[in-house]
């Protein structure tokens, strides 16, 4: 049975992939990720939108998913789902990952510090303000 | 002992006040004249420098809006009152600075709100009104730390960290009139 011999490297391989994946993520910590979100509050809070929309539940969002804030017509067509994975994307660099936007931010490049922001958002959304 | 209380230290903030005023103003002077350089910026990248405008420019309205705010709520003594009415005024030509810039880029600059909405609930002392100030600051200094790497014009990229640098100033010294370490980090992110 080659063939199945096949599928079972494959197989093999994609779960030592998946392995690795796992373990090189960083893991975040919403305590620093609270002094990260500083960076953040020239246009967005929790609770309320800004310059920027609201953050209160951005974590499973659709992208441009807050009810009657003005998106840009990029982030309208951007179609996402905002998870640990595509905020780590966007988070690194907006204007890259969505040409257009008007998160007309660099990014922030060190991936740990992604992790923690993305942990403080998730958490965020389980407390006051957000709850 | 709060910063006021230090005699030294006000005229140490009067000075860095005018300072920021020349910066800016030089900033101003830097946007506002020799645009044929603008004017000859091309398609994706004017668009791209109009948009990061736009985004600075929605910022700076609120921010104006805040500082007007927090003039009016009655709980800012002075001399505080007078930091927060110079900021604001700060903040107000950096507005006009970025908005004549989308224009003459060929762009639309955007509009202030009609309504702000700010954490009212929150704000019952001067000290809080100062924090959210502080924060409001904070977050422009990363705000304009992200943008100036975008330009694709580099004259904007120097107007917007002269603007960075108000803000940074704005930030300590609100910072010192809490209390607190005016300039608690060696680096800004």
């Amino acid at each position: 049975m080659p063939g199945n011999i096949v599928q079972l490297a494959a197989a093999i391989a994609i779960a030592v992939s998946a392995s690795v994946v796992a373990v090189a993520a960083p893991v975040g910590n919403a305590k620093r990720g609270t002094d990260i979100y500083t960076r953040c509050q020239a246009c967005h809070a929790l609770d309320y939108n800004r310059t920027g929309p609201k953050h209160c539940g951005v974590v499973g969002r659709k992208s441009a998913g807050v009810p009657g804030f003005d998106y840009s017509t990029a982030m309208k067509r951007a179609n996402l789902t905002w998870d640990e994975r595509t905020l780590d994307r966007f988070l690194a660099n907006p204007p890259k990952m969505v040409p257009g936007t008007t998160m007309t931010y660099a990014g922030v490049p060190d991936p740990q510090e992604r992790a923690d922001l993305i942990a403080y958002l998730g958490a965020a959304g389980n407390k006051a303000p957000c709850r | 002992m709060s910063f006021f209380d230090y005699p030294n230290v006000v005229i140490a903030r009067r000075t860095m006040l005018a300072r920021s005023g020349a910066v800016l103003s030089g900033a101003a002077v830097a946007l506002l004249t020799g645009r044929d350089v603008l004017a000859a910026t091309a398609g994706d990248a004017a668009a791209g420098d109009i948009r990061i405008l736009n985004t600075a420019l929605g910022a700076e309205y609120e921010a104006i809006a805040a500082y007007q705010f927090g003039a009016e709520s009655g709980l800012l003594q002075k001399p505080v009152l007078d930091l927060a009415v110079t900021f604001q005024g700060h903040h107000k030509e950096h507005a006009d600075v970025l908005s004549k810039t989308v224009q003459k880029l060929g762009g639309a600059p955007v509009a202030a709100k009609a309504k702000y909405d700010f954490p009212v609930a929150t704000l019952k002392t001067q000290a809080d009104v100062l924090n959210f100030a502080a924060t409001l600051e904070k977050g422009a200094v990363s705000a304009y730390l992200g943008a100036v790497p975008l330009f694709a014009d580099r004259d904007l990229a120097k107007a917007g960290a002269s603007i960075l640098g108000d803000e940074a100033m704005h930030w300590a010294i609100l910072r010192q009139a809490l209390g607190m370490p005016p300039v608690p980090v060696a680096f800004m992110s």
